[in-house]
C-alpha cells in the first residue's frame, strides 16, 4: 500500500463512488462542504470513523481545503485498518474549480447579499468571510464608551453573535460619547438599551445579555456561552485582571482597549500564542494614579477611535485575515494625531500564562488592585 | 538629549508636560535627571533608584525589563515611553 500513490483528482473521486470524509474544522464544514460525504475532524478521525464506518474494506476518499491535510491523516487511517484510504488532490478548492457541487449550511440569502454587499465586493471578505461573521459569537464586556462603537461596529458586519456584560444603567453623563444608547433610554439598564440598539440596526444579530457585573463567581458561566472573541472594554482594573485571567483559562482571545483623556490604548491578547495582559502590566498603579474617566474625563470621540479599532481587531481576527495587534500595544494619542506602536512579549514567568503559572484560580482581585 | 514621553496620569508630576527632554546614555541616568528635575514624579515611579513595577518603559518601542533593565542604553534624539496601564473603558 505504502508503495502506491495515495492521491486522486477531485474527477476520478467523483466518479469512484467511494465514500468521502472532509477531516476540516466544524467551521469550515459549515462554511461549505461537498454534498454526501462525511464529517470527521482531523483531532477526532482516531477515535470515531471506526465507529461510523465499521467496515475497514470500504474504500475512502479523505479531503481537507487543498489536500494537505487529508494526505497527513492517511498513516492514522492505515493504522486504523482501512485497507483502501486515499487523499484528494487539491482538496474541496480544487472541486470548486471544476464546477463542482457544494453545500453549505448557511447560503446567503438575497437580503444578505445586499446588505453585505461592500463586504462581499472585497476578495479578503467575500461570501466565505461573511458567512464566517454571521456565525461568529463576540463577547463585550461593557457596553459603555469602548462597547458603544465596537458592538454597533460588530453589529452592522454582521457578526452573528453578541454578548453584552454590563449592570450599569444610562445616565444622562455618558450620552456625550456613549452613542449606543439615547435619551430616551435614560435609566435603562446598559444591556437593555444595547440589545435594542443592535437588534434595530441589524435584526440578523442575536444579542445575549448580562445584566451582572463580571465577578470570580460569574465569569465561568458567562465564558462558557461559546464565544470566539472578546472585547473587553471594562472599567477598572479588577474587571480587567479577572477577565485576563479566566481569558487564558478559557482559552479566548481578547481584544483589549483602555483610554484616557486624550490617549488610548489597544492589543489583542491572544492566549498562548502572545502575551496576556499579566504579561504587559504585572501590577496596577496605585489607585491614586488609576482615575476612571468619572473623576478625569475623556474627550467624547476618544472611545470611538479605540472602540473602532478594537472592532477592527475583532474583525480581522473573526475573518482570520489580516495582521492582529498580538504582542503590540498601539497608542494613540488624539491630541497630537499620533499613534506608536511598543512592543509586547511574552514572559515565561508570567504568574498566569508563564510556563510555570503560580496563579491558577481567581484571587481577590479587588485587593489585588489595592482595594478599588 | 532625549525626549521621554509623560503618561496623563503621571502630568500633574511634570508640571503638566506630555514631554519632557532628558539626558543619558542608559535609563537610569535618563530617570536620574529627569526625577532629579520632577522629584514628585521621582517618588511616584523612582523611588531609592528602583522602577515601580507598575510603570513600564519603552525605549525605542521596546519594553527595558526585557532588554537590559535601567542599562539599557538610550541613544540620542531616541524616544522613551513611560507607560502605567490605563483602566479606562468609560
Amino acid at each position: 500500500m505504502s508503495a502506491t500513490v495515495r492521491e486522486i483528482g477531485p474527477r476520478e473521486a467523483r466518479e469512484t463512488g467511494a465514500l468521502l470524509v472532509d477531516v476540516r474544522s466544524d467551521e469550515e464544514w459549515k462554511v461549505s462542504h461537498i454534498p454526501g460525504a462525511l464529517h470527521v475532524p482531523m483531532s477526532q478521525v482516531e477515535e470515531r470513523l471506526p465507529e461510523l464506518v465499521p467496515d475497514r474494506s470500504r474504500p475512502i476518499i479523505t479531503y481537507c481545503a487543498v489536500g494537505a491535510r487529508s494526505y497527513r491523516i492517511l498513516p492514522t487511517l492505515d493504522a486504523l485498518g482501512y485497507e483502501d484510504a486515499i487523499s484528494m488532490a487539491g482538496g474541496i478548492v480544487a472541486w470548486r474549480e471544476l464546477g463542482f457541487p457544494v453545500d453549505s449550511e448557511s447560503r446567503l440569502d438575497e437580503d444578505k447579499r445586499e446588505r453585505y454587499s461592500r463586504h462581499l465586493l472585497i476578495p479578503e471578505v467575500g461570501e466565505d468571510g461573511q458567512r464566517r461573521l454571521l456565525e461568529t459569537s463576540i463577547l463585550l464586556i461593557g457596553a459603555g464608551g469602548l462597547g458603544s462603537p465596537s458592538a454597533l461596529y460588530l453589529a452592522a458586519a454582521g457578526v452573528g453573535r453578541i454578548g453584552i456584560v454590563d449592570d450599569d444603567v444610562v445616565d444622562s453623563s455618558n450620552l456625550q460619547r456613549q452613542v449606543l444608547h439615547s435619551t430616551a433610554g435614560l435609566g435603562e439598564r446598559k444591556a437593555r438599551s444595547a440589545r435594542k440598539a443592535l437588534t434595530a440596526l441589524n435584526p440578523d444579530v442575536e444579542v445575549v445579555t448580562y445584566e451582572e457585573r463580571l465577578t470570580s463567581e460569574n465569569v465561568d458561566r458567562i465564558l462558557t456561552g461559546n464565544w470566539d472573541l472578546i472585547v473587553d472594554g471594562a472599567d477598572n482594573f479588577p474587571t480587567r485582571y479577572l477577565l485576563n485571567d479566566a481569558s487564558v483559562w478559557h482559552d479566548i482571545p481578547v481584544v483589549h482597549g483602555s483610554i484616557f483623556r486624550f490617549e488610548g490604548q489597544v492589543t489583542v491578547f491572544k492566549p498562548h500564542e502572545g502575551p496576556c495582559y499579566r504579561c504587559l502590566f504585572p501590577q496596577p498603579p496605585p489607585p491614586e494614579l488609576a482615575p476612571s474617566c468619572a473623576e478625569g474625563g475623556v474627550l467624547g470621540v476618544l472611545p470611538g477611535v479605540i472602540g473602532s479599532l478594537q472592532a477592527n481587531e475583532a474583525l480581522k481576527l473573526a475573518l482570520g485575515i489580516g495582521e492582529p495587534a498580538v504582542g503590540r500595544l498601539l497608542l494613540f494619542d488624539a491630541l497630537g494625531a499620533r499613534l506608536d506602536e511598543v512592543r509586547v512579549r511574552r514572559d515565561p514567568d508570567c504568574p498566569v500564562c508563564g510556563d510555570n503559572p503560580t496563579i491558577t484560580e481567581y484571587i481577590d482581585y479587588v485587593d489585588f488592585c489595592g482595594g478599588r | 538629549m532625549t525626549t521621554v514621553r509623560i503618561p496623563p496620569t503621571l502630568r500633574a508630576e511634570t508640571g503638566g508636560e506630555s514631554a519632557v527632554p532628558a539626558s543619558g546614555s542608559t535609563v537610569r541616568e535618563l530617570l536620574d535627571d529627569l526625577t532629579g528635575r520632577f522629584p514628585a514624579l521621582r517618588e511616584r515611579i523612582y523611588p531609592e533608584g528602583e522602577l515601580a513595577r507598575f510603570v513600564n518603559v519603552y525605549v525605542e518601542g521596546e519594553d527595558v525589563r526585557t532588554r537590559e533593565g535601567l542599562d539599557t542604553r538610550v541613544s540620542d534624539g531616541s524616544t522613551v515611553i513611560l507607560l502605567p496601564a490605563m483602566a479606562g473603558g468609560c
